[in-house]
């Protein structure tokens, strides 16, 4: 757990120095917020069903962001090469990466919500603890399975391009179920209807973070 | 110490190890020489557990150590990527590998390092801010920061001013002094036969020369490594 956390300490401390990862993520959600503000002010009456598409676009794509810069920076002066050689199970370095993607990106995540509460003028008090549970959710099946699939697409010519085409599709399960979480918790008085999306998102999580973790040796060595 | 039996590797249609066989003992110094793509990282990779063999066995006993990230923790590896993190100062970087590497990550012993390639008084300056010479001496630092039994390094007088390059060779046979293995990889045939005391030349991915030092002359060396070079 401490060389867990000595990974995730050292990305935080390059992070809070250069601040490249965080404000590209943000630059890119808060941009696609403002798209959709303007794309839909016809329809802002009822805008709040669609809040919950728009902010995981917006958490997809600024997640995709930061999920490329997660080991283009590690590749930078042979960084990895370096990880590579320390005597750690090289899942420790899997778990590491994907609790500083997951940190970076519910940050983000947390900045774009509270500006789309002023684009789109909603009030949320009462929901915030069933939000954060369901951003949680699927913010972690987003890493879970983003890490693996960055650590495979930094290693070829194509990794800006390549890793958004993997990864989509792979994500797409948590993506849907993570919109109709938000829907829910937005748009009905019922919350029981929750339980299948977040049991959805939780099993998903586990099974890729597993299968994630496993595999990860074997993409890192070429 | 290290076992190498028919070690081929493949990247596509292009082969970088074709069968190659080397048996180092515990203690040598091997110089491997070879022209540009003759092989030489590609077999350093593997030996580090970088890459995997397209066919072939390497066995390495360090100790009784048999798991790969038991035997990762014996092994250091130099090449001329300094696999450091640039917007960290020395002080961070390698507390973040000691860290990593189960040593005590205290000041006092951190110092020591940054002390014994002379970078003290600079341990607070990002990385970023170092000179070649400077990055390369950390580097090493940080390659050798768990005092390994095998030291595998490539090219590392790539880049290195005269004095940098003094020193690494005094380093060099400090270490190999204390029984370290040392495998480097490397151009310059006069700096390769001074620290060595086995001359291996890869050739097409094989052993086309391995001698002891003592059995040859510089001179001689370099007639036979120059007609194993320039032969097409």
């Amino acid at each position: 757990m401490a060389k867990i956390w000595a990974i995730f300490r050292k990305d935080l401390l390059i992070e809070l120095r250069t601040k490249d990862t965080l404000n590209s993520m943000l630059f890119f959600g808060v941009v696609v917020l403002v798209i959709f503000n303007f794309a839909l002010e016809s329809l802002r009456d009822t805008i709040r069903s669609a809040v919950p598409g728009i902010l995981w676009v917006s958490f997809a794509f600024s997640g995709t962001l930061g999920l490329n810069r997660m080991f283009a920076a590690e590749k930078e002066n042979g960084c990895l090469q370096g990880l590579l050689m320390v005597p750690v199970d090289r899942g420790t370095i899997y778990f590491g990466k994907m609790l500083a993607a997951t940190v970076f990106m519910l940050v983000t995540e947390a900045i774009i919500f509270v500006l789309s509460l002023v684009f789109f003028n909603l009030t949320v008090w009462g929901e915030i603890p069933y939000l954060i549970l369901v951003f949680l959710l699927g913010t972690l099946g987003f890493t879970a399975v983003g890490t693996l699939l960055s650590a495979i697409a930094v290693n070829t010519k194509l990794r800006e391009v390549l890793l958004p085409l993997i990864l989509f599709p792979v994500i797409l399960p948590i993506l849907v179920n993570a919109v109709e979480a938000t829907n829910i918790v937005l748009n009905t008085p019922d919350y029981s209807a929750l339980r299948l999306p977040l049991t959805v998102m939780a099993v998903f999580t586990i099974v890729f973070g597993t299968i994630s973790y496993l595999l990860f040796e074997h993409v890192l060595e070429d | 110490m290290i076992e190498v039996r028919g070690l081929s590797k493949y990247f596509g249609r292009f082969s970088a190890l074709r069968g190659l066989d080397l048996t180092v003992g515990a203690g040598e110094f091997i110089a491997l020489f070879g022209r540009n793509g003759a092989g030489k990282t590609t077999f350093l990779r593997i030996l580090a557990g970088l890459s995997h063999p397209s066919s072939g066995k390497v066995t390495i006993r360090p100790g009784n150590a048999v798991a790969p990230r038991y035997i990762r923790g014996c092994i250091g590896y130099l090449s001329h990527n300094t696999s450091l993190y640039a917007d960290l100062t020395a002080l961070e970087n390698l507390r973040f590998f000691a860290k990593l590497t189960g040593l005590p990550d205290h000041k006092e012993f951190l110092m020591q390092r940054i002390g014994q390639v002379g970078l003290s008084g600079r341990e607070s300056e990002p990385v970023r801010n170092y000179s070649r010479g400077m990055q390369q001496r950390l580097a090493l630092a940080r390659a050798f920061l768990h005092d390994p039994a095998i030291l595998l390094l490539d090219e590392p007088f790539t880049g290195l001013d005269q004095a940098g390059s003094d020193f690494l060779k005094s380093y060099l046979v400090e270490t190999h002094s204390r029984g370290k293995t040392c495998m480097m990889a490397i151009h310059d045939p006069g700096v390769g036969y001074e620290l060595a005391d086995r001359l291996v030349v890869i050739d097409k991915g094989a052993a086309a020369l391995d001698v002891q030092k003592s059995s040859l002359s510089l001179e001689e060396f370099q007639n036979r490594y120059g007609s194993i070079v320039n032969r097409t």
